[in-house]
């Protein structure tokens, strides 16, 4: 099949995916609280009136039982979306999606099934403080029985978000509020991107940065200073699916390069950037000429006020000085360098 | 359902328990049982007003509901071995008993959770126009639980066709409503939400039938939820097959009391006052304890899941 180039965002790539896969599916709805608002969760559920009420619909603030309700749907017959504007109103619901959407499958000898899709929102906003900005993917990947998929292109988006829809298990799909803005190329045509593949997101000899959501953004912009100011080639790789975990791209590229620090979005401790440390230190033992990197949230609630937040979220800068210390590069003077800053969309007041 | 038909079942339920209770302490069955004993007549009540294709949802006190809906004695007695032969090969054992394919679809361990997913199946059917009923069983502990509300207030909001059933036994574990209830009648509260609601402490399973038609019929006509009330004794202590009453938390004479209404002597009585003649119940009980020995002989021999079998059904 031809694919035609088109730049959207990917905000209007998960709504495309979500209206085309209702449109192909009649089983699939999607539901959650003020999807139906005239906010619509970021636009991604503009235009879904058209599929009627019992397929697109908003809810109680009843997340527990919402989530209840998804299962029963999915186990009886449907194919639903939930979603969820902030990830941290999902911890209201993990007794449903642990001990109960995890389980169903092996629980049932493979007699029930559980194609649910729940996304839900996450990471740093205007001033969101600790109940409002947070990820989790460590958490939800933790559990077995759960899919997790965090896309960070448009052209990911979409298609992961379509994977998810067919999988026949409950998929989490974490999207990066500031990625809904991104813009790439996205083909009119329905197609999948995988599950539990890994995409490398840029080639180079020199350092392997593993990256997860936004932080391939950051990625993206420290290994463009890092080219040209010091001639520093980083390869980085978006696992994109956080479980199952593709570990074989980041080994190769590993094994090639000898360094490897991992820029995840979430939290340090117990977290996905630990798991991903142990294999490389696990497979790649011999071609390591460094110590694994590691850089994600420290250990606290992330702060509201402006200064403390930026002090808990690491960025692009963070990624050169670390790859700087590794390689014994001198400090590049990063004072004229453009960085993304939340400031440029938007100013607020909320 | 022909009277001896609905007998049939109770004195299957009560019987396969029986034997739970005879080959327990020999170790082999490695799962905690939490014991129907007592509230037979409910399952089979409800069951029989329902077809055949309606779907219901239980608890982890859900051996009498499993053989309701399902009938499947080998299943049962292998699951509860942790035989391949079981419902879910082995891996579920006692506390989740579920034959999704017999409309037996979903039990589980954690108080309350499976009525917001029954609520899910509701709202599948309605969608899907398949004119399936739910039935939602679940104990007095579970209306403790705020997604038993939230799930209630969304079946109402949503006019969805699920009955919910509250099998009240006065525990929660060891604990009485009186310790756990800051207000006074729970079908008051129900009743300001918009379903039909209707109580009941009888053990007589024909009544429990009537009732359970009465409220479809209601459901039916005004396509709101429905709420049964049903109050039983449970017989024995919480998890496992002893009775307790030594522990002094519950009297020994309440449950003589309950005893002398026992839902399977009540059964045989109205059988028996109903032209179903003497010979013709001793018939069908002789059949069941055959039927029910030689389940549990086959699951004795039947083989356990190889070991590769941890990672089957994790994912599909």
């Amino acid at each position: 099949m031809s694919m035609s180039k088109r730049i959207i965002t990917f905000e209007q790539a998960i709504n495309e995916a979500t209206f085309q896969e209702m449109e192909r599916d009649k089983r699939v709805f999607l539901f959650g609280l003020d999807v139906t608002d005239h906010k619509k969760i970021f636009g991604t559920t503009n235009g879904l009136e058209k599929f009627g009420k019992d397929r697109f619909f908003g809810t109680p603030l009843s997340e527990d039982a919402m989530t209840g309700v998804a299962l029963g749907a999915a186990i009886t017959g449907l194919r639903p979306i939930h979603v969820h504007i902030r990830v941290d109103f999902l911890l209201l619901a993990m007794n449903q999606l642990i001990n109960m959407a995890a389980t169903v499958s092996a629980s049932s000898a493979g007699k029930l099934q559980a194609p649910l899709v729940i996304r839900a929102i996450i990471g740093r906003g205007w001033g969101q403080g600790f109940q409002h900005s947070k990820s989790l993917q460590s958490l939800f990947a933790h559990i077995p029985g759960l899919k997790v998929v965090m896309p960070s292109r448009p052209y990911d988006a979409k298609g992961l978000l379509v994977s998810a829809i067919r999988d026949n298990n409950p998929v989490i799909v974490l999207e990066h509020r500031w990625l809904h803005w991104l813009e790439g190329d996205v083909p009119t045509e329905l197609y999948t991107v995988p599950i539990g593949k890994s995409h490398v997101l840029r080639k180079g000899r020199d350092i392997t940065i593993v990256a997860t959501s936004w932080m391939n953004v950051e990625a993206a912009k420290a290994a463009e200073i890092l080219s040209t100011m010091h001639g520093v080639e980083a390869e980085i790789i978006d696992p994109r699916t956080i479980y199952p975990l593709d570990d074989e791209a980041i080994v190769q590229s590993v094994s090639k390069t000898g360094h490897c620090i991992v820029a995840d979005y979430d939290f340090e401790f117990c977290g996905f950037s630990a798991e991903v440390a142990a294999r490389v230190a696990e497979k790649c033992f011999n071609k390591l000429k460094s110590p694994v990197r590691r850089i994600a949230f420290p250990h606290v609630p992330c702060p509201t006020t402006r200064p403390l937040e930026n002090a808990f979220y690491p960025n692009a800068i963070t990624i050169i000085r670390e790859v700087e210390k590794k390689l014994g590069l001198k400090e590049a003077d990063l004072r004229d360098e453009n960085f993304y800053s939340w400031e440029n969309k938007f100013r607020g007041p909320f | 359902m022909k009277l001896i038909e609905i007998y049939r079942k109770i004195y299957l339920i009560r019987k396969a328990e029986e034997l739970i209770i005879a080959h327990y302490n020999e170790d082999e069955m490695k799962t905690p049982m939490h014991m129907s004993m007592g509230e037979e007549a409910i399952v089979v009540g409800v069951l029989a007003s329902l077809q055949k294709k309606d779907q219901v949802f239980g608890t982890y006190r859900s051996h009498g509901l499993y053989l309701a809906k399902t009938d499947d004695t080998d299943s049962f007695f292998a699951e509860l071995y942790g035989k391949v032969t079981g419902s879910a090969r082995g891996k579920a054992g006692s506390m989740h008993l579920a034959e999704p394919e017999k409309g037996m679809v979903l039990t589980s361990a954690v108080v309350a959770t499976t009525i917001p997913v029954a609520v899910g199946a509701a709202l599948a059917n309605k969608i899907q126009k398949n004119k399936k009923i739910v039935a939602s069983f679940f104990g007095d502990g579970a209306v403790d639980e705020g997604v038993f509300w939230e799930s209630l207030n969304f079946a109402c909001l949503k006019k969805l066709p699920i009955l919910f059933i509250c099998e009240d036994n006065n525990l929660a574990i060891h604990s009485p409503i009186h310790e756990r209830r800051g207000y006074t009648s729970l079908t008051q509260v129900v009743s300001q939400f918009n379903c039909h609601v209707a109580t009941s402490a009888t053990t007589d399973v024909f009544e429990i039938e009537k009732i359970t038609h009465e409220m479809l019929k209601k459901m039916k006509k005004t396509g709101k939820p429905g709420f049964l009330y049903l109050q039983y004794y449970r017989y024995l202590e919480h998890v496992g097959v002893s009775e307790d009453f030594h522990f002094g938390y519950r009297s020994k004479k309440e449950f003589l009391k309950w005893k002398k209404v026992d839902p399977l002597s009540v059964a045989r009585k109205y059988l028996l006052a109903n032209h179903v003649t003497e010979a013709e119940i001793t018939k069908t009980e002789n059949r069941v304890d055959r039927i029910l020995t030689r389940s549990l002989n086959k699951a004795k021999k039947a083989p356990y899941p190889a070991d590769a079998e941890l990672f089957t059904d994790v994912y599909v």
